[in-house]
């Protein structure tokens, strides 16, 4: 489904993705693990169009989307949610999750927000609230719900845990799952490598800008390197 | 009567303030750029209307769409040409190339249409209209402006309310990055932006002229600043900020003119621009946003 080929990605002067390949077939939830700066959130922008890789290329759905702009990114079917969320802390509830349908045509929008409010019945209970009031778990909410509103066929995922309590990170994880059922397929970028790998297919570990190490989850949460590097032991 | 008077003229001359803030304050809401080329944009509109009706013998409602036309069709190039390379430069090169754009529009007026002061004719005539036994006279052009302004203003707390194109630019001014994300094309959303501006302008420029009818390259200028004025003193980025901060602009030029000294009146709004800033550096209605991190 998405095939990502030696990207090369600079910041400036500083060659921050070095060569990287990886690919996610359809229905899998892969996860892109690896410590703090090692370039995670800096794939997932350059699949979505926000930064520009200057070798390689990346596919998706079998066409080369290496050069769109990210709008036509997202009209094809590749819904991200950012790093920190960045959902519109202005706009009310709702208003958040109409921008997350802006490519639909508009006849089909309600349809969508009451899946999403059915699903997240808390965004249902606070759609007309300004979404900065929001606490951190629903405010995470929100962002997922609104990448769920244009029906992506891969929704790629930046550290959905971040900066939630325990409980809530589960419950975020489990959703990702029920979304995975439903027939979406996941690409999860996550620095808690313990939870990630616990529901991936497949994991790849970047270090420094590459990547080291691959294989399915349950490979990679039994290699001693990974619980010595990830897992705490 | 002489206050009310005033009122009226105060309400009027701010409301053509308002509706040129309104320009400032969208473009800098979604582009964080301050446009100093807006005002000219005005002198071109009010340029256009007069060789419509004078020269063309157009009727008024025609050369009022065409200088709309015209100016959206000018802001947008500007923005196209000029503002889009510097996307991603300092803010200080877009101010400078800012400058360097409304330079261009009143020396490239001076060149077209000379610097010899035109007469504008009123769009609606000189007609006035006389109350309280004559001892109230309201100019009709003056209940127009505020007609216009109240309207205008209506009409983009809707726009931006409630239609989809008026959310993607909420979104784009809060975040373009996340916009993008959303299948937002920031490019043209900034496009609409200074095409809604730059058309408001042309509104403002037919309505100021009607009042003030001296036509000059640099007619634009004055009113630009004060309307930039306006639009920090009710809080940039904000819509009804800059409705508030045009009307009572207006309101203080016309009463400092009225009741202390014509000379002082200029010196008198930045005076009050200044004192609002010290108390409320946001402006008036600026957002103090309370944001969970």
């Amino acid at each position: 489904m998405l095939k990502v080929n030696d990207i090369n990605v600079f910041y400036g002067a500083i060659h921050a993705i070095k060569g990287v390949s990886f690919q996610v077939n359809k229905g899998e939830i892969v996860t892109l693990i690896g410590a703090n700066g090692a370039g995670k959130s800096t794939v997932l922008k350059t699949i979505s169009g926000l930064l520009r890789t200057k070798t390689g290329g990346i596919n998706f759905l079998e066409e080369n989307i290496t050069s769109t702009a990210p709008h036509k990114i997202v009209e094809r079917g590749l819904a991200h949610v950012p790093e920190g969320r960045r959902i519109f802390l202005q706009m009310t509830v709702q208003e958040n999750l109409e921008m997350g349908a802006y490519t639909c045509p508009s006849g089909g929008v309600e349809a969508e927000l009451e899946k999403v409010y059915a699903q997240f019945p808390r965004l249902m209970e606070r759609r007309r609230q300004v979404a900065g009031t929001l606490s951190g778990g629903e405010q995470q909410m929100l962002a997922i719900g609104r990448s769920l509103m244009s029906h992506p066929k891969l929704l790629m995922l930046d550290e959905p845990s971040m900066g939630l309590a325990p409980i809530l990170v589960e419950q975020i994880f489990s959703i990702i799952q029920e979304m995975n059922k439903a027939g979406t397929t996941i690409l999860l970028v996550e620095q808690n490598a313990q939870m990630a790998l616990s529901i991936a297919d497949r994991a790849y570990v970047l270090e420094t800008g590459a990547i080291s190490i691959s294989g399915t989850g349950k490979e990679l949460s039994e290699s001693d390197e990974i619980r010595k590097a990830y897992l705490g032991g | 009567m002489t206050f009310l008077s005033f009122l009226i003229s105060g309400l009027s001359l701010g409301s053509v303030y308002a509706i040129i803030a309104l320009g400032y304050t969208m473009v800098y809401g979604i582009a964080k750029m301050l446009n100093f080329a807006h005002g000219d944009v005005i002198m071109v509109g009010a340029y256009v209307c007069f060789f419509a009706t004078t020269r063309w013998d157009l009727p008024p409602t025609v050369g009022v769409l065409l200088a709309m036309v015209v100016c959206t069709v000018l802001g947008v190039l500007i923005e196209r040409l000029a503002y889009k390379p510097l996307r991603s430069a300092s803010s200080l090169a877009v101010i400078i190339t800012a400058i360097g754009v409304s330079y261009f529009l009143q020396n490239a007026a001076q060149l077209l249409w000379t610097s010899n002061p035109k007469v504008f004719t009123s769009v609606v005539g000189n007609s006035l209209i006389k109350l309280f036994d004559g001892r109230l006279t309201i100019s009709v052009i003056a209940i127009i402006t505020i007609t216009a302004c109240i309207v205008i203003m209506a009409a983009l707390t809707w726009f931006t309310g409630k239609t989809k194109m008026g959310k993607a630019m909420r979104a784009c001014s809060e975040d373009k990055g996340a916009a993008q994300l959303m299948g937002i094309d920031v490019n043209f959303t900034i496009s609409v932006t200074f095409a809604i501006g730059s058309a408001l302008a042309a509104i403002a420029g037919v309505l100021l002229c009607s009042a003030y009818p001296t036509l000059m390259p640099t007619t634009g200028a004055m009113p630009g600043i004060k309307a930039f004025t306006a639009a920090v003193f009710g809080g940039i980025g904000s819509i009804p900020g800059a409705m508030i901060g045009g009307l009572l602009l207006g309101i203080i030029e016309i009463f400092g003119k009225g009741y202390i000294s014509t000379q002082l009146s200029d010196a008198i709004v930045f005076a009050v621009l200044i004192i609002t800033l010290l108390v409320k550096p946001a402006g008036l209605l600026g957002k103090q946003t309370t944001e969970k991190v």
